[in-house]
C-alpha cells in the first residue's frame, strides 16, 4: 500500500528526496499520513524550486570564484598525515577547471577485494603494484670509457626477493639494447656496442636508457602507499594508470578510481568524468574548510562536460563555443574573433548577457526574459 | 525627462568586410591633404579635420548633416590609395588562398568533382559541429592544396608562396606586389570562395586589399585644445596624416612619372603607415611613434585588452546619481538602512513626476531649493528641457510649474538605494538599502551587513548608487533588498548575521547573567522592544528570559552550540543552552534559517537587528573589556606548561637520535629524512596543542578574552595559548623552517641542528617575549603568507573572471532545463534536483521537520 503511494511520487519528487522521506518515516505509519506527508514534502519541494529566468550560471559563479579568493595557494599538508603530496588549494581547482592533460601530481585511489582490503599481504600488493626499472635491481651501472662498454652488477639482495631473477633481467636488455650485445659475466653484465668504434656519448645515452627500462609492476605508478580507511585497507599511488590497474584480479573495480579526468573520460566515459570534475573540485573546497553547495560545483562540471568531450574553462575551450561574437570578443583576443566573424558574415542574435550590456538593451534573463505580445 | 520606451531594440548584428564600393557609399568627403587646418584655425576641407566629417568645436555646424557638437554622431570619408595596400589583419588569409589557388586561372587547386564534394562535407560539419571545428577542417584542407603542384583546370605549374611577416609576399623567391595578388584575388570565382571558410555574401577576397580606405568620423578622434591654446591631435588624426601625406606624394611621384625604385620605396612607406593605422604592435615593425618617443595608440590598441574599448567602455558603464564615501557603524539604524550625510542627501536626486495630487507636496520642494534640505535642484520640463533651480530662475520655474514636470528633489528618509562595496564578488555586494539621511560625512551601516559586503571600519569606502526610474526602483526593492539577500546562494544558510560583540553579548547574556526586572526592561526598551507582558514577573529574570522576550511565541528550535551543548527553543522561551556563534554568526547553524522560513524576511531582519542591538548593548551595561591579565597563569600552571615543552623538546633530540643511530624507521612512501620531519612536526604540535589545553583550563572562566574565544565572537583557544603559553611551531610550506645559511637556518645554531629551537619552534608566548632567532622566525613565515595573499590574489581573479564568463549566460528555461544561449541543455534539472539554494536549508529540504510535523 505505502510502496504505491511512493510510486505515484516519482514522477513528482526527485528519487533521492523520497528515499529520505522513506528513511525518516517510522515503519508503521497510516498511509494516509504518508501521503499528507508527501504532499507536505511536494509542496515545499516546489517552494524551494528554482524560478523559472534564474540566472543560475552566474550564481555558481559567484559560488566557487568568492570562496577562491580565500583559498591557499601552496600546496602544503598538514605534520601527522604521512598520506602522498597531493596538489590541494587553488592550484588544484585551475588545474581541473583549465581541462589540463596532464596534471601536476596523478594519483589513484585503489579499493581492494576482500581478503585484500582487510589487509592480506597488503605490503606485497602494494609492491606489486609499483613500477619498476632496472635501476631498481640495479646496484651499480657505469660506463667503462676505455673498454666503451656498460657494466651493470645486479643488487643480489632485491633478486633474492624472487620478483624478478638474473634472466628476465638480461633479456629485457637483450629485447631493449638494439645494437649492442648482452654477456654475462661472472659477476656483472656487460653491454657492449656491436658497432666498436660508437662514441662515448651514445653508450652513455644508452645506459641512461637502460635504467629505464620497465621491468614488473603497473607502469606509470613511481609510488605506492598502502593505507588504512575507515577500517579498509588500500592503496594510494602516485602516477596513474587505471586501465593497467583495473585489469589486476585484487582490485575492486567499482571503487578504485584516479584524479586524471582525461584518462576517466576514456576508459569509463563523459559521465564518469563529470563526476570525478565535482568529486574533485568539491574535496578541494572542502579541504580549505569552505562551505559551497554542491549543485554549483555540478553546473561547472556540466558546462565542461555536456558536449561529450572536456572543454576547459579556458578561451580555447567553453567561451569560443559561445555563440556570440560580441560575448567572445569580450572575453579574451578580441581583433582575433572580431575577425574571423566578419570573414564568415557570422550573425550575433544577441540572446546572451554581455551583448545586450553592451547595447545598453535589457538583458534576455530574469525580469528581462518576459515579453509582451500584442495582435496588431 | 524624455519617456523611456525602446522603441527600437537591436535584434541582430552581421559581421562582414567592407568593400570598396561600400567605403565610398558610406562616405560623405573625399580626403586628398594632410593639411588640418587653415591659417585662421578652420578646418580645411578636404582635410583630415573636414567639417563633413562631423564637428568636435562647439559653435561650428556639421556640413553633413547640419546639427552641432554632440548632436552630430559624425561621419565617415575615404581616400584613394595611388596603389593598394595589404590590410594586416589578413594577411595570413591571403596566403592561404594564394597558396590554394592557381595563379593562371584563379580557380581552387582541387577538380571539379572535389570541389563539389569537400563544399558539402565542410558545410555539414559546419552545421554539426560549428564553426570552429569548419576553420579546423578547412585549414587541413589548405595544408593539402599547398602541396598541389599543377593546377588540375589549366595545368599551369605551381610555384611556392612564401609570406615574409608582415606582409611581403614571394612566389618562387620574387616579390608579389598586392596590385598582382589582388589580380589574382579577383579571378577567383563566389563558389570556390567557400571552400576558404569565406561567405561570398560579405566578403570578396580582393577586399581584403585596401585601394580605398575608410576614414573614420572625427568626433572618434578629437582633438584637444591645450591650456595654451594650442591644439593636440589625437593618435589617428596624427597617424591617418602621415597615410595622406604619402598617398599624395605617391600620387605625385607617379603622374610625374619618377623611377621604379623611388615608386616602390614610396609604396612601402604607405603600406607601413596603413599597416601601423590598424595595428601599432606587430612585431617585425617598429611602432610608429610620438615625437616625445611613445607609441601611438591606433585601431587595434584601442579595441583590445583590459583599457580598450570593449572592456572598458562596453562591457563597463559609468553612472551618474552615485556617490562615494567612508563608512562607519551605527547599529542602532536597521539592518536594510543605509545613512546618508545630508550634503550627500542635498547632491542625488530622484526625478517625481508632478500630477495634481502632489502638485503642491512637491511645489514646496522647488520653493525650497537646492540649498535648503530637503529641496530640489532642477526641474524637468515636458520636453526634456532641463532647468537648474537658483534664486534667478526660481520664480519663473514655479510660475509655470504644473502636472507633466518633473521635479529632482533631493532624497529622503525611505527612498531606495543600491549599496556596494568592491570587490563585487558576489551578489550580496550590491543590496538595495533605505536612505536614512543623517548628520556628519560618512555612509553609516548596520554593523551586521558588514559580512556580505565583507567590510571592515579601518577606513573602508562604500558606493550608493541611487535607482532612477519607477522601474528600476521597484527592481532594486524587489530583488536587491537586504531581507532578500539574507540566505547565501552559495551556502543556503544565512549569512547576513550577528558578528564579534553581537556574539560575545548575547552568550554572556544567555549564559551567565541574571538581571532585575527593572533591568531587564530597560535593556529591551533600549534595543527597541515595547511589549514586556511576556517577561516573568520575578524580581530577577534570567538572561534566557531575556533573549526570549525577541523570538516569537510560537517559535520551536532545536539545535547545538558550537562545543555540541544542547540548545532548545520551545514556544518562544529558551529553555536549555544557551546562544553563540554555532546559531547567531554568519554562514552557520539554522537558527537564523528558520526564523527565515517560518516568519518570513522581514520579520527574520527584524529579529536579526533586535538580537545584535541585544548584544551589543548587554556588553555596554555589563562592561566588556580585554587585557594583558587576561591571560595570567598560575604558577603550578606555569610549571606544567613548561614540563610539556621541556618533554617535547626531550622528544625531539630523542627522534633525532635515533635518527642519527639509523634507528628511525621509514613511514612508507617516504625517506627516513622525512619520517624524521614529520614525527618532529608532529610532536610539536602536539605540545602546542597540549598548552593550549592546560591554558584553557586554567585561565580564569570570567576572564572576556577567553569569553570571546568560546564564544566564537573572535579568535580562538589556540591564540590564547600563543599569548599565554606557546606560539608554537613556524610552518613554512607545512614544513619546518630549512632555508637560511649552509646546514643551518641562523647563523647562531650549529649547523646541522635538528632540534626544535633551531628550526622555528617558538616555545614561549607573546607575552614572555620572543627570542631574536624566535623573532626573526615569525618575521619569515609572515613573510611568507603576506606572499601568498599578493600572488593568490590575480590568480583567482583570473579564474573567476573566466567562470563568470563561461556560466554568465546559463540560465533556467521555462521547461526547468538549465541552457546556456545557443539553447542547449547544459542540465535537466539544476543540481539533478532543480533547487534553489538560497531556498533550501543548507542546500536540503527539511524532511525531518515535515515527518515529525505529522507524527508526534
Amino acid at each position: 500500500m505505502a510502496k504505491k503511494i511512493y510510486e505515484k511520487y516519482e514522477d513528482k519528487l526527485p528519487l533521492k528526496i523520497i528515499e529520505e522521506v522513506k528513511s525518516e518515516i517510522p515503519k508503521k505509519t497510516k498511509a494516509s499520513i504518508i501521503k499528507k506527508i508527501l504532499d507536505d514534502v511536494y509542496k515545499e519541494f516546489k517552494q524551494s524550486s528554482l524560478e523559472p529566468g534564474e540566472s543560475i550560471g552566474i550564481i555558481s559563479a559567484e559560488s566557487i570564484g568568492e570562496p577562491s579568493t580565500q583559498m591557499t595557494l601552496n600546496t602544503f599538508h598538514f605534520a601527522g598525515v604521512a598520506e602522498m603530496n597531493v596538489t590541494v588549494g587553488l592550484p588544484r581547482i585551475i588545474e581541473i577547471l583549465d581541462g589540463r592533460k596532464t596534471i601536476k601530481t596523478p594519483t589513484m585511489e585503489i579499493y581492494l577485494k576482500k581478503p585484500y582490503s582487510e589487509g592480506k599481504e597488503i605490503k606485497k600488493i602494494a609492491k606489486s603494484i609499483k613500477q619498476t626499472t632496472i635501476q631498481d635491481y640495479v646496484e651499480e651501472i657505469s660506463v667503462e670509457i676505455t673498454e666503451s662498454k656498460i657494466k651493470i652488477k645486479l643488487d643480489k639482495e632485491i633478486l633474492k626477493e624472487g620478483v624478478v631473477d638474473e634472466k628476465k633481467i638480461l633479456s629485457l636488455l637483450k629485447k631493449k639494447a638494439k645494437g649492442y650485445n648482452v654477456k654475462q659475466d661472472r659477476k656483472e653484465l656487460l653491454v657492449i656496442p656491436k658497432d666498436e668504434d660508437k662514441n662515448i656519448g651514445e653508450i652513455y645515452r644508452m645506459k641512461e636508457k637502460i635504467k629505464e627500462i620497465y621491468v614488473t609492476g603497473v607502469k606509470d605508478v613511481t609510488q605506492v602507499l598502502p593505507v588504512k580507511r575507515k577500517g579498509e585497507f588500500m592503496i594510494i599511488t602516485s602516477g596513474n594508470n587505471l586501465k593497467d590497474v583495473l585489469k589486476l584480479d585484487f582490485v575492486d573495480k567499482t571503487r578504485t578510481r584516479s584524479n586524471d579526468i582525461y584518462e576517466i573520460r576514456k576508459i569509463l566515459g563523459i559521465e564518469a568524468a563529470r563526476q570525478v570534475i565535482i568529486n574533485e573540485v568539491f574535496k578541494v573546497i572542502e579541504n580549505q574548510g569552505l562551505n559551497v553547495d554542491i549543485r554549483h560545483i555540478m553546473l561547472v562540471a556540466d558546462t565542461m562536460t555536456a558536449s561529450g568531450k572536456i572543454r576547459g574553462i579556458t578561451r580555447y575551450g567553453i567561451i569560443s563555443e559561445k555563440s556570440s561574437v560580441l560575448a567572445r570578443a569580450a572575453f579574451e583576443t578580441p581583433m582575433k574573433h572580431l575577425i574571423n566573424a566578419s570573414l564568415i558574415g557570422e550573425l550575433d542574435d544577441l540572446n546572451s548577457v554581455i551583448e545586450n550590456v553592451m547595447l545598453n538593451q535589457p538583458v534576455p534573463a530574469g525580469t528581462g526574459m518576459p515579453t509582451l505580445v500584442t495582435k496588431k | 525627462m524624455k519617456t523611456d520606451y525602446i522603441f527600437k531594440k537591436v535584434n541582430k548584428i552581421k559581421f562582414g568586410v567592407i568593400s570598396p564600393k561600400m567605403v565610398k557609399k558610406m562616405a560623405s568627403a573625399k580626403i586628398v591633404t594632410p593639411e588640418l587646418y587653415d591659417k585662421e584655425g578652420y578646418p580645411v576641407d578636404g582635410g583630415l579635420m573636414d567639417t563633413r566629417l562631423g564637428v568636435i568645436d562647439p559653435g561650428l555646424k556639421c556640413k553633413t548633416c547640419g546639427s552641432k557638437l554632440k548632436e552630430c554622431i559624425g561621419h565617415f570619408g575615404y581616400i584613394e590609395l595611388a596603389r593598394p595596400i595589404i590590410h594586416v589583419e589578413f594577411t595570413k588569409n591571403i596566403l592561404y588562398i594564394l597558396r590554394s589557388i592557381c595563379r593562371e586561372c584563379g580557380r581552387i587547386k582541387l577538380e571539379e568533382k572535389e570541389i563539389e564534394n569537400k563544399l558539402k562535407k565542410i558545410n555539414k560539419i559546419g552545421k554539426v559541429k560549428g564553426e570552429k571545428a569548419k576553420r579546423k577542417r578547412i585549414r587541413e584542407l589548405i595544408k593539402k592544396l599547398r602541396k598541389v603542384k599543377k593546377c588540375p583546370h589549366c595545368e599551369a605549374k605551381i610555384e611556392k608562396i612564401k609570406l615574409e611577416k608582415p606582409y611581403t609576399y614571394f612566389e618562387d623567391g620574387k616579390r608579389l606586389n598586392p596590385i598582382e595578388i589582388r589580380t589574382r584575388l579577383e579571378k577567383i570565382p563566389d563558389d570556390d570562395i567557400i571552400l576558404f571558410g569565406l561567405n561570398p555574401d560579405v566578403v570578396r577576397p580582393e577586399w581584403m586589399i585596401l585601394t580605398l580606405m575608410a576614414i573614420p568620423p572625427v568626433t572618434m578622434r578629437p582633438s584637444i585644445t591645450l591650456e595654451s591654446g594650442e591644439r593636440s591631435e589625437d593618435d589617428l588624426t596624427h597617424k591617418l596624416g602621415d597615410v595622406v601625406r604619402i598617398n599624395q606624394r605617391l600620387f605625385e611621384n607617379i603622374n610625374a612619372g619618377a623611377p621604379e625604385i623611388i615608386i616602390e620605396d614610396l609604396w612601402d612607406l604607405l603600406q607601413y603607415h596603413v599597416t601601423t593605422f590598424f595595428d601599432n604592435q606587430i612585431s617585425q615593425l617598429p611602432p610608429a611613434r610620438h615625437r616625445s618617443g611613445q607609441p601611438l595608440k591606433t585601431i587595434r590598441e584601442r579595441i583590445k585588452s583590459k583599457q580598450g574599448r570593449i572592456r572598458l567602455n562596453l562591457a563597463g558603464k559609468r553612472t551618474n546619481f552615485s556617490s562615494r564615501t567612508v563608512i562607519s557603524p551605527d547599529s542602532m539604524i536597521a539592518l536594510d538602512e543605509v545613512g546618508v550625510p545630508k550634503v550627500v542627501a542635498m547632491k542625488l536626486t530622484i526625478p517625481v513626476r508632478v500630477n495634481d495630487w502632489n502638485q503642491k507636496y512637491l511645489k514646496k520642494f522647488v520653493e525650497r531649493g537646492p540649498k535648503k534640505y530637503p529641496g530640489a535642484n532642477y526641474v524637468v520640463r515636458p520636453d526634456g528641457k532641463k532647468k537648474k533651480i537658483t534664486d534667478e530662475t526660481k520664480e519663473q520655474l514655479l510660475e509655470e510649474f504644473q502636472p507633466g514636470y518633473f521635479v529632482e528633489r533631493h532624497l529622503l528618509d525611505g527612498d531606495v538605494a543600491v549599496f556596494n562595496r568592491q570587490p563585487s564578488l558576489h551578489r550580496m555586494s550590491m543590496m538595495c538599502h533605505k536612505i536614512k539621511v543623517l548628520p556628519y560625512k560618512t555612509f553609516r551601516l548596520n554593523p551586521a551587513v558588514c559580512a556580505p559586503y565583507n567590510a571592515d571600519f579601518d577606513g573602508d569606502e562604500m558606493n550608493l548608487h541611487i535607482p532612477q526610474s519607477e522601474e528600476a526602483q521597484a527592481e532594486a526593492e524587489i530583488l536587491l533588498e537586504v531581507r532578500n539577500q539574507l540566505i547565501s546562494p552559495r551556502y543556503g544558510l544565512g549569512i547576513v548575521a550577528c558578528n564579534q560583540d553581537a556574539i560575545s553579548g548575547n552568550y554572556l547574556l544567555t549564559k551567565e547573567l541574571e538581571l532585575s526586572r527593572e533591568e531587564a526592561v530597560q535593556l529591551l526598551s533600549t534595543i527597541g522592544v515595547e511589549n514586556f507582558s511576556d517577561l516573568p514577573k520575578k524580581k530577577k529574570v534570567t538572561g534566557q528570559e531575556v533573549f526570549s522576550q525577541i523570538i516569537p511565541n510560537d517559535f520551536n528550535f532545536f539545535g547545538k552550540t558550537k562545543s555540541g551543548e544542547e540548545v532548545v527553543i520551545k514556544k518562544g522561551l529558551l529553555t536549555k543552552g544557551y546562544m553563540d556563534s554555532a546559531n547567531l554568526g554568519s554562514g552557520s547553524g539554522l537558527l537564523i534559517r528558520n526564523l527565515h522560513k517560518k516568519y518570513g524576511a522581514t520579520e527574520a531582519l527584524n529579529i536579526l537587528g533586535l538580537m545584535f542591538r541585544l548584544g551589543i548593548k548587554v556588553l555596554l551595561n555589563y562592561g566588556f573589556t580585554t587585557g594583558l591579565s587576561d591571560t595570567d597563569l598560575s604558577k603550578d600552571k606555569k610549571k606544567k606548561i613548561d614540563d610539556i615543552l621541556e618533554q617535547s623538546r626531550k622528544n625531539v633530540s630523542d627522534l633525532i637520535t635515533s635518527y642519527k643511530e639509523n634507528k628511525l624507521e621509514a613511514l612508507p612512501g617516504r625517506t627516513i629524512k622525512q619520517t624524521l620531519e614529520l614525527r618532529i612536526l608532529e610532536t610539536l604540535n602536539k605540545a602546542r596543542n597540549d598548552c593550549g589545553r592546560v591554558v584553557s583550563k586554567s585561565l580564569s572562566q570570567k576572564s572576556h578574552t577567553l569569553l570571546m574565544a568560546k564564544s566564537g565572537a573572535r579568535g580562538n583557544i589556540i591564540n590564547l595559548a600563543q599569548m599565554a603559553s606557546c606560539v608554537g611551531q613556524q610552518a613554512m610550506r607545512g614544513n619546518r623552517i630549512q632555508k637560511g645559511y649552509k646546514d643551518r637556518t641562523l647563523s647562531c645554531f650549529a649547523p646541522n641542528d635538528l632540534k626544535s629551537d633551531a628550526h622555528g619552534f617558538i616555545g614561549r608566548g607573546f607575552k614572555q617575549g620572543l627570542k631574536p632567532s624566535e623573532f626573526f622566525f615569525m618575521a619569515m613565515t609572515g613573510r611568507d603568507s603576506l606572499m601568498d595573499t599578493a600572488l593568490r590574489t590575480p590568480k583567482s581573479g583570473y579564474l573567476y573572471r573566466r567562470l563568470a564568463n563561461a556560466l554568465q549566460d546559463i540560465k533556467v528555461e521555462y521547461d526547468g532545463t538549465v541552457r546556456n544561449s545557443s539553447k542547449e541543455i547544459i542540465q535537466f534539472r539544476f543540481g539533478e534536483d532543480g533547487l534553489d539554494v538560497s531556498k533550501t536549508q543548507g542546500g536540503k529540504i527539511n524532511i525531518k521537520k515535515i515527518v515529525k510535523s505529522h507524527i508526534k
